[in-house]
Parts: structure tokens; sequence; C-alpha cells
């Protein structure tokens, strides 16, 4: 159609690839490649693995009380030991990933593409419709997570689906603002221009040419607020607001295991444990995605 | 005259083992009282040369037969020593004042640190020497000029703060590292015109780094011309037109001159021969 | 700072700023305080109240009218200052918040102190040693910090420390034993018991604020050391540095003398960060330490739908934000020779 190729230029390393799974191939090769995000990478693997198999992998139902067998150690039977109703701590783990789980991908689902539109859109159009964007980002954003997060909760009442969207809604503010950061940014460059000349319409240039670009940095961020959305999670679940017992959430099963834990250590070791590798996994891909998505910014990162 | 630095075989190289790369070999030279040019493009080793004869180069292993400054043998010199050299006895002047000065320190307080770092406990009269050199270098209203922050002050007065300040301490050696490069071009004579009757009236040696071929020329005694970190040729600044290396002559060649003839001018070479180790070029 | 037109203008500028972010937030808290599942009349009135005294008090609190009118009203009190009674205890809230304010700050100053007593050094270290073993365990610890639950960490604090080792005191600002002990002067044990000159409630004091504001301390001590480690290597790059160098300053003088003091405004933004930060913390230590501080009256709040106090602590969080990155702005304005 015309001479002039309307590709947006990818960082070097991408220059050339076509197809997502392409995109995603090679991502993945690169941070397998680095110890440490692919110790990341691991860690979400097995958690993956750990909620989709988990009738497999679990060595009895989470929900099944044993009075008899009431705050005991670890030991062969019970491999993280038992809880104050006799339940098998290390069942309730496996089936606290599929929770987890929910949690990242929900939130994930939601944040990401509320967050780049209304980024692109403040940025893009400008006036008016920015500057109200931004000032309700800036109110979201003056506020701590968990503190707005509990907010939200109380006003909503507790529950694992309300703390769901509480956490969304104090998540998508950082991505709006950085699509928005990028956007203007792009606004102005020449292919924009050339693509405005061409006649594209504002959606088109939009979704075409501005997303894509906005989203390397977007994923990177998205993957380092996963991290804190895990640690939120957690949080509310164990300030009684977010998942409500018996559902084996590690937040709340540390709630719980608070009471007996001078006594029985266990009860919140693990929970904590798992709760900790998983957000230190998203910061490991996090940082990882970043030098292979982003690598100008090797110099500001350190 | 006498012999301020001697330095023979000078070799700088960073990393190790099949990676490691040298960016400057086997470069010897004298310094006297007197101004000795080294010119190169970018990557020749010139302004490594430098920062090596002041063990500036954290990063690298700087290796000599010898690198002697006044009776010291640089190369053995310990930290400590080397502490006492720098500033007071061997000066640099960095090339961008917009980068080389402290944003957040005034600019006579900078000045002033030069001279107290080597005199311990005199602040007033480290003041003193400051307006004293603001002054040397022709700046109007030092007793203002001190209180001002480098982003205050022009590229040109910059500079000269720099010249200041590296000169406060009456050191005996200076490395000029670019010092002109940075300025407009109307302002690069006046500067260079300030440091030549400096480095006059005190005696200094200055080594001048450049890459500007005419500036040396026109300013320097003598001149070393480097290429891929070792010197090609050295020679007194008045003969360069009769030089003898083909980089050299090359670089002449590309000097456009006003009256000369109008044939295109010759595209410098490069030769991958002039990369090999040459025998001792000796200055 | 000299008043120009332009200068007015821009401070004018930002003043509507801040005023409509509060606004936005004064909307926010009276959208959560209404949101909440708990009816604010019959929590006054009683589960047996009849429906006339229900309706009385229905009128009063001026649930009929429309929304906007509402809201009116609750900008009115906020500005005059009243910010309602607590359902739960019967005391104006903003009594309630003052008595439980000294132990959360007590608790968030010390914290910060570690955090950045420690965490500053420790960046500037790992930006000197940068790539090398030190810098490497900076770097995991930091990045340990930065991905542990806040409030596992405290248990798993008061397990090590107080159950088997016994270093430290358990729950609460001190043992029952001394519970009550100290008249309340300021508020923060430490200074009351030392005026009062009882030091072995000020050493008890001390040893049961030392863990949670460890812990504390120790989340801010991630961020604190990461951004100080960053701050520092941007300058370790620059020409400054060479010429500090080159007039035969130490390596020592130069990364404290110089260095440092480029970075000095952007620390000082970063520890004011931390702290509020740490309010976010203080909120699950003080549940773990059952520490009775704004955090917990928050949870606490939170948890029983008290409504006129979850929107005044929500309101207070907000604006505590919004005072301290106003006060960060200032700050680097007021100390960066190059923003004048």
């Amino acid at each position: 159609m015309t001479a002039v190729a309307m590709h947006p230029p990818l960082p070097s390393r991408l220059a050339g690839l076509r197809s997502a799974a392409d995109y995603l191939g090679t991502i993945v090769r690169h941070l397998a490649g680095n110890a440490s995000s692919l110790f990341g990478l691991v860690v979400i693997s097995v958690l993956i693995v750990l909620a989709v198999f988990a009738p497999l992998i679990a060595t009895q139902d989470p929900y099944l009380q044993n009075l008899q067998d009431v705050l005991q150690p670890p030991s062969w039977a019970h491999f993280f030991g038992t809880d104050e109703v006799g339940r098998d701590v290390f069942s309730r783990i496996v089936y606290g990933s599929r929770i987890t789980l929910t949690i990242i991908a929900l939130v994930a689902v939601i944040v990401g593409p509320i967050g780049l539109a209304v980024g692109t859109l403040a940025g893009y159009f400008g006036g008016w419709f920015d500057t109200v964007l931004m000032r309700i980002t800036d109110i979201f954003l003056s506020f701590p997570s968990l503190i707005l997060s509990l907010a939200f909760v109380a006003a909503l009442g507790a529950g694992l689906e309300n703390a769901i969207v509480a956490i969304a809604l104090t998540s998508w503010p950082p991505i709006a603002r950085l699509a928005r950061a990028e956007t203007l940014t792009l606004r102005g460059t020449d292919y924009v221009a050339a693509a405005k000349l061409q006649g594209a319409s504002s959606a088109r240039i939009i979704w075409k040419q501005i997303v894509p670009m906005c989203m390397p940095s977007v994923l990177v961020r998205l993957t380092l607020s996963m991290a804190t959305v895990i640690l939120t999670a957690a949080g509310l679940g164990f300030l009684g607001l977010g998942a409500q017992p018996p559902l084996p959430e590690w937040g709340a099963m540390i709630a719980i295991g608070r009471r007996y834990m001078l006594e029985s250590w266990w009860l919140v070791a693990f929970p904590g444990g798992a709760i900790l590798a998983v957000s230190l996994a998203f910061n490991l891909i996090g940082d990882g995605l970043r030098d292979a998505l982003d690598p100008k910014q090797r110099r500001g990162r350190h | 005259m006498e012999t301020l630095m001697d330095v023979r075989n000078l070799s700088v190289t960073y990393g190790r083992g099949a990676g490691a790369m040298q960016a400057v070999r086997n470069v010897s030279f004298t310094l006297g009282r007197e101004r000795l040019g080294i010119v190169g493009e970018s990557g020749s080793g010139k302004s490594t040369i430098g920062r090596a004869l002041l063990k500036l180069l954290p990063t690298a292993t700087i290796t000599a037969d010898r690198m002697d400054f006044m009776g010291t043998d640089l190369i053995r010199a310990s930290e400590r020593r080397m502490l006492d050299i720098r500033g007071a006895r061997i000066s640099m002047i960095l090339q961008d004042p917009k980068f080389s000065l402290n944003p957040v320190q005034r600019v006579g307080d900078q000045i002033a640190e030069a001279y107290a770092v080597h005199h311990r406990g005199a602040r007033r009269e480290a003041r003193e020497k400051a307006l004293e050199m603001l002054e040397a270098v022709q700046i109007r209203d030092p007793e203002r000029v001190y209180r001002l922050y480098p982003h205050e002050i022009s590229g040109g007065m910059g500079q000269r703060v720099m010249i200041a300040m590296m000169l406060v301490p009456e050191p005996e050696v200076i490395i000029a590292d670019e010092p002109t490069s940075a300025l407009d071009v109307t302002v690069r004579m006046k500067v260079l015109g300030i440091l030549d009757a400096l480095v006059r009236e005190r005696g200094i040696g200055l080594i001048m780094i450049s890459h500007d071929l005419n500036l040396v020329r026109n300013f320097c005694d003598r001149v070393l011309i480097m290429y891929a970190g070792q010197v090609v040729e050295a020679l007194p600044a008045g003969e360069l037109a009769h030089a003898r290396h083909d980089y050299t002559r090359g670089l002449i060649a590309a000097q456009p001159h006003i009256g000369g003839d109008r044939a295109p001018l010759a595209v410098l070479r490069r030769e991958e021969s002039w990369k090999r180790p040459l025998a001792e070029v000796q200055a | 700072m000299r008043l120009t037109s332009a200068g007015l203008l821009a401070f004018a500028r930002q003043a509507g700023t801040i005023l409509v972010t509060l606004l936005g937030l004064l909307v926010l808290t009276f959208a959560i305080g209404r949101l909440m599942p708990v009816d604010p009349v019959r929590a006054i009135v009683g589960e047996e109240a009849d429906p006339a005294t229900y309706q009385q008090v229905y009128e009063e609190l001026g649930m009929d009218r429309p929304v906007y009118v509402q809201f009116a009203r609750y900008l009115g009190d906020t500005l005059r200052g009243d910010f309602g009674t607590s359902l739960r205890t019967g005391q104006p809230v903003a009594e309630d918040i003052a008595a439980v304010m000294p132990a959360t700050i007590e608790l968030a100053t010390f914290a910060i102190l570690l955090g950045a007593g420690l965490g500053i050094p420790l960046g500037v270290w790992a930006a000197v040693r940068k790539n090398q073993p030190t810098d490497h365990v900076v770097r995991v610890v930091t990045l340990l910090g930065h991905s542990m639950p806040i409030f596992w960490t405290g248990m798993i604090g008061l397990i090590v420390f107080y159950a088997w080792l016994g270093w430290v005191g358990g729950g609460g600002r001190v043992s029952d034993f001394y519970d009550g002990m100290v008249d309340p002067v300021t508020g923060f044990l430490l200074i009351d018991s030392a005026i009062a000159g009882d030091w072995d409630v000020f050493w008890d004091a001390l040893n049961h604020l030392i863990l949670p504001a460890s812990i504390l301390g120790l989340a801010s001590l991630a961020y604190i050391t990461r951004m100080t480690r960053s701050f520092m290597l941007d300058q370790l790059n620059q020409e400054y540095i060479t010429t500090a160098r080159v007039k035969g300053l130490s390596f020592g003088r130069t990364i404290w003398g110089h260095a440092f003091a480029n970075i000095r405004v952007q620390l000082v933004t970063i520890v004011a960060l931390a702290y509020g930060g740490l309010l976010e913390g203080a909120v699950l230590i003080e549940t773990v330490f059952s520490w009775p501080g704004f955090g917990q009256y928050m949870t606490n709040n939170m948890l029983t739908g008290d409504m006129n106090a979850v929107m005044t602590c929500v309101l207070l969080v907000g604006v505590i934000f919004i005072a301290l990155n106003l006060l960060s702005d200032l700050l680097y304005k007021v100390f960066d020779p190059r923003t004048r």
C-alpha cells in the first residue's frame, strides 16, 4: 500500500519478531538464562502446577478436621504439621495456591487493560479528560495500597471477591500513570504524525502504534505489582478482611495460627514462606523482564 | 632543561585474559618545563594516559618500565603518596565544566578546597588564595563569582574556574584534557590565552591532550601523535609540516587552509598496519 | 526565593492541585462511609428501637436528604474539625485518634531511625563496592526485605527472639506488670518514663519497642538502601568525582563530602516517603504485637464497621500522605541550588 514502513522501532532484540508466541519464547529464554529470574520462573511454575494438580499433590482434604491429631509438628504423615483442628497444613497450602493464583490472575487481567486504557487515552487526548483522570489517579496514589484496600473492603464487606476488587482498585493507578507517561512521549513522534497524515483514526493509532510500544514497560510494572498484590492479599487475609475461613488462604492461615504460634511455629512459618517465595519470584521475574524488554533502562536501574 | 616526568613503555590494560583490551601500549616520553601535546582521535588512548599518570583508573592495570615524576616512582607509589601528589604536584584540567564541577557547591569553595586539601587548617588562607586565582584567570568581581554555583556561570567562566582550581595549589605539572573542546569557538582563544600566560609565568610543565591538531601545533612545543594506543610519531611542533608517518601526514593533509588550493581534501586513511606494535618512538 | 509573579502563579497552581486532591479525598472517604454495610442509625438506636425513634435519628443524621446535601454537611463538619463520634467507644473520633497516635508515632520514628540509619550507609557501601560480593549480599537482603510479608516477619521475630531466645519483650508496649505505672504526659512511653525517672518502665518499654520497630525498620531499610545505592551509583559516574580525586581528595572524602552532598536532598525525600510507607506496615505490625496504636485502631474500626471512625482514619492517612509528598517537593526546592 505504501512504501513507508509503519512498524514502530522495537527494541533490537525483538525486532523482526511477529507472532506473540515468538515474543513470548524470546522472553522466556532470556529469563531462563539468568539465575535469579530462572528461580522466579521455577517458583511460579511450581505454583501453577500445585494449583492445577492440587487434588493429586495434596495428601489430604484441606477441610478435613481430625481432633485427635491437633497441633502436630511436621512429620512424614503431615509434612507441614497440623493446625488447631487437625487439618493437614501441607494440603491446605497446596489448595491455597489456587486462591493465590486466582487473585493474581484476576487482578492482572483487570488492572492491566484498565490501566493501559486509562493511561493511553488520557495521554493521547489530553485536555480536561487527562486532567480529570490524573487527579483521580493522584488521589488513589496518595494512599498506601494496603490501607486503601482496607478501606474498600470495609466499605464493600469482607470476603475474597471484595478483596480482589479492592486490590484491583488500588493497583491500576501506577499502571495508568506509566502508560500515560509513555503515551505522552510517543504522541510527538514522527511515525505517529505520519499515521495521522495517512488518515488513521485515533483509535487505530492508539491500538496499533501506542499500545504495543507501552507494552514492555507496562508488563514489567504489572509483574512487579503482582509481588505487592500478593503481600496485600495476604495482609487482608491476615486481618480477617480477605478470604474467610475455612478457605485455606495463606494469609488467613497465618491469622488463625497466630494464637498458637509460640508453641506451634509451623502454623505460621510455612504459609508465610509460601507467600514470601511467590512474592520474591514475581520481583525476580519483573527485574529479569526489565532487563529483557527495556535494555535502555539498564543505565538508570543499576 | 630539567626533566619533570620520565615515562617509558607505559601500558594500560582493561580486563584480563582473553578479553583484555590495551588502551595504551608502550608509550614513552619525557616532559620538562615545556608544553607537550598529545594528539589523537577518539579511542587513541590519549585521555587514558592523563588518568594513568595520576593513577585514577581503578579498573585498569597500569604497567611501565618507568613512570618517574621528579624522583618519585609513580608506579610503585602508595595511595597515600599519590594523595599528596595529586593536585599539589600534578594536576589535571577536565574538559567540560558543566559536568566537572560539583553542582551543589559554590565555585569559590571548590577552588579553596583544592588549596585546603594540601594545607591543613588554613581555611581563611584558602579563601584568599581562591580569590587571588579568580583574579588571575581574569574573572572580574571575584567576590561575587566566588559565591556562585556552577549552573549560574557560563562555559568559559566555568573553565576558567577549573583552571583556577587546578593551579591554586601550585603544581609543577598540569595535564590539560581537551581543555577547550566544550567551549564556544569565540571563547576558546581567551581561555587558552589565560592558560598560556599562567603556565609560562609559573614555569609549569604542560601536557595538552587534544584531538585538534591545529590547536596543539600552535600552542605546544612538542607533539606526540597517537593511534590505537601507540605513539606513531613524536616531533617538535614546528616540524609538523615535515612529518614522516603516514597517519600524521594524513591528519595534516585533512586540515583546510585559508588561501590553500581548492582541490578536495584527502580523506584520512587508517591502516591496520599502524596498529601493530611499533619500535619505540622516543620523544 | 524571590517573590515573582511567575513564582506566585506556580505556587497557586500547586495549591489548587492539592485542594482538588483533598476534595477528591473527601469524596472518597464519604463514599466509603456511605457504602459501608453498617446501618449507622441502627448502631445508635440499637436493635429494639421502635420505628419512630429510628425515624427521628434518621432525620437527625440527615440521611433523608439528597446525597450532595449530605456531602456538603460532611464537608462542613470536617472543616470545622468535627469528625463525629465513634459508634464503638462513644467518644469523639478526634479524641480517640489523638489517644492512639503517639504509640504509632513512637514506633514509626524508631523504625525510620533504624531504617535510614542503617539503610543509607548500607546503600552507599553497596554502591562503592558495586558488583563485588558485598553488593550482591546487600541486594539479596533488600530484595528479601521487599518480598516478605511484614506481619509474618513480625511473627517469626516473636517466635525466635521472644519465645525461643527471650531477648525481647512480647506483645504490647509494656509488660502487664508496668501497665499504667507512668503518667501519660506526652503519650510517648519512653519520654514519659524518662521524665518520671522510672527507669524500670523505661527499659521495659524499650524492650517491647525494639522488635516491632526493627521489623518495621527492615521493611523501610529495603527501600532506602536500594534507592541510596541507585542515587550513589548515578553520582559516582559523574565527572566532578574525578575532579575531586584529581585535587587530591581521598576516596572516602570524595564519597562523603562530594557525592553524598549531591544525594542529600533526594535522600530526605526518600526518607519522608518511607516514613509514610511505614503507616502501612504499622497497621499489620500493630496487630501482630497487640500494639495499641493508630493502625490497630483503624483495623478494629473497619472490622466493626464504625463508620465515622473509618472515614476519619482514611481521611487522616490520605492527608498525611499528601502532606509528606508536599514536604518532599518543598525540601527539594529549598535545598537543591539548581532549582532556585
